[in-house]
């Protein structure tokens, strides 16, 4: 694979310019994410009310690969219901990890079909999901998640979670 | 290719001690394409290659000679031991060791460093006793002196460095008490390639009666090393950062110092008696080798210290130095990014950071232009710490890395900052 597949237009543009950045003072859940073996660290702040997500940002520091996965996961999120946002973390997780083909099998990921490639860079597919993670972590009022040990999208416990 | 470039090939022709042809042609990986570019392998402190000589070695034993070493009366129990114990003679005049009964095969640095931390730290360190490592210190010398510290109660004190990379000299020997036990530091550091200046570290820890071990792993590979002319009490490095397998490293230490220290495992080999009231345990080193050790890989490794000394040390060290003088000067001229790790005595490693792009970004691409470089916090979290980023990318060379190489990394970096421009 080479970078026009990964480091597309609009990856680059939402690592430059991160939609929904910074925090939230009226907050009702928030997580904290950590992919330690490369050092992304993200913060992600949710105010949701009646089961809708009315308002997200998040913040950190993180490769352009997170970072922009986090832009527009909280750009996609904003306005749905939480349960819509929770299919949308397992459909990316399975893009992913290449269990969900995107071009022949139905799903709602849209334009976060970007990430696709992300799949035939082993190593780089924490960096893209630990956003989502981080926001299943917020939803589940867990405050802090990892991309390692048990949470490992490419370990033992993923692929259980998914069969 | 700049002018400056082409002018600095010219002048840089490698000395004439090391046939860089010739070498590379001893190594078959470097033939690879890798995303259909030359590999450029800069990776070299995190793992080395093996040349032809060491894998037809490794071959040789597999097909002619494996059994296992002092065991049996047979002809190829009696091959394998003596290719095992003549490649412990090999590394230990490569090192100039003393004795070779000084010289322990171990699974690598990580595992030498842990034999010295059970059988020297748990059997003669108690409450309140110090132990000083440097903030330079891959995790491997201070994780295990950390668990020591939580066992025993004792105390980690840490010498600091400045903006270059270089240990302060001064508030090391501060450090010292009537505590300090012992002084663990690096003799190159990982992350940054400072070369330490360990046999003045030494002599300082010496007047004070305390033992010194280093952690030799990114400096065996790219100095001459002589452990009687250092006179550190213990030396630690990994074979397959210099040229060999994996899963083999050493732990040479002074005799006075593993005579007195207790087994770190027990098993086979390690004893002379066995009842079930009492063990004898064997002599120095095999009361240190439970089991059955790495044999390939520790014969392996006696391959891969004949090789390096064939090409010589010395050659070998002064290649490493014009490379890096260059690459240096390369990536220095090239705005926006910044070297991380400006001492004046290095070695082997070039740590930077492109303003506006994470390591990772950086080290996915230049993959794309068949370069390999690390990307991460290189087990050496404090030192990423003391100069205030999560990570650096970082080249580091060996001796059969080109000037070629070196420009193929500067275009590299040249096309990720066009892309996130």
């Amino acid at each position: 694979m080479d970078s026009k597949q990964l480091y597309q237009e609009v990856i680059l543009d939402h690592n430059k310019k991160p939609r929904n950045w910074g925090n939230l003072a009226d907050a009702t859940h928030r997580a904290e994410g950590l992919n330690p073996l490369c050092g992304d660290h993200i913060w992600i702040a949710l105010k949701i009310q009646d089961g809708s997500i009315e308002k997200v940002a998040f913040e950190g520091e993180s490769c352009a690969i997170c970072k922009a996965s986090a832009s527009m996961m909280t750009a996609n999120v904003k306005g749905k219901r939480v349960e819509q946002a929770e299919q949308l973390v397992r459909e990316f997780r399975e893009m992913a990890t290449g269990r969900l083909d995107v071009v022949a099998q139905a799903n709602h990921l849209g334009r976060l079909a970007v990430f696709a490639g992300v799949k035939d860079l082993p190593s780089r597919v924490k960096c893209a999901i630990l956003p989502w993670h981080t926001l299943h972590a917020a939803f589940c009022n867990r405050r802090t998640t990892s991309t390692e040990g048990d949470a490992d999208p490419m370990g033992l416990s993923a692929a259980n979670e998914s069969a | 290719m700049s002018t400056r470039a082409v002018a600095l090939h010219e002048q840089s022709a490698p000395t004439p001690g090391l046939d860089l042809q010739r070498v590379r042609s001893d190594f078959p990986i470097l033939r690879l394409k890798v995303n259909g570019k030359p590999l450029a392998y800069l990776d070299n402190a995190a793992s080395s290659q093996m040349p032809q000589p060491v894998l037809d070695r490794l071959i040789r034993y597999q097909i002619q000679e494996h059994s296992n070493i002092h065991r049996a009366v047979h002809y190829l129990s009696e091959t394998a031991t003596a290719a095992y114990e003549g490649a412990r003679r090999k590394v230990q005049k490569f090192i100039n060791a003393r004795h070779e009964r000084e010289v322990i095969f171990t699974r690598g640095t990580t595992d030498a460093v842990n034999l010295v931390m059970h059988g020297f730290g748990r059997a003669l360190l108690k409450r309140g006793d110090e132990i000083i490592v440097s903030q330079l210190e891959h995790h491997s010398n201070i994780v295990p002196w950390q668990m020591l510290r939580d066992e025993k109660g004792c105390k980690l004190r840490v010498i600091p460095c400045n903006d270059a990379g270089e240990l302060l000299l001064d508030e090391y020997e501060a450090l010292f008490n009537d505590s300090t036990k012992l002084v663990a530091v690096t003799h190159v550091s990982n992350a940054l390639g400072t070369v330490n200046p360990v046999k003045r570290m030494i002599a300082c820890a010496h007047a004070r009666g305390v033992p010194v071990l280093l952690d030799g792993a990114q400096a065996v590979p790219h100095l001459p090393v002589d452990v009687q002319d250092l006179d550190c009490d213990f030396y630690c490095f990994s074979g397959h950062k210099m040229f060999g397998p994996t899963g083999i490293g050493v732990l040479f230490g002074k005799a006075q110092w593993l005579e007195k220290m207790q087994p770190y495992q027990g098993g086979g080999d390690m004893i002379l008696s066995v009842t079930f009231e009492q063990t004898v345990y064997n002599v120095i080193p095999h009361k240190f080798e439970a089991g059955t050790p790495p044999i390939a890989a520790a014969i392996g490794l006696g391959a891969a210290v004949d090789y390096l000394t064939e090409v010589g040390m010395r050659e070998i060290a002064d290649w490493e130095h014009e490379l890096l003088t260059y690459a240096t000067a390369q990536v220095k001229a090239l705005p926006g990014v910044r070297i991380v790790g400006t001492a004046t005595d290095k070695a082997s490693v070039l740590s930077f950071t492109i303003a506006g792009v994470h390591p990772h970004d950086i080290g996915t691409l230049l993959n794309e232009d068949g370069v390999a470089v690390r990307t991460g916090h290189h087990c050496a979290q404090p030192v990423m710490q003391r100069f205030g980023i999560p990570a650096t990318a970082r080249a580091s060379f060996a001796f059969y890395n080109t000037f070629q190489e070196v420009d193929q990394l500067v275009a590299g970096i040249r096309r990720v900052q066009k892309i996130f421009a």
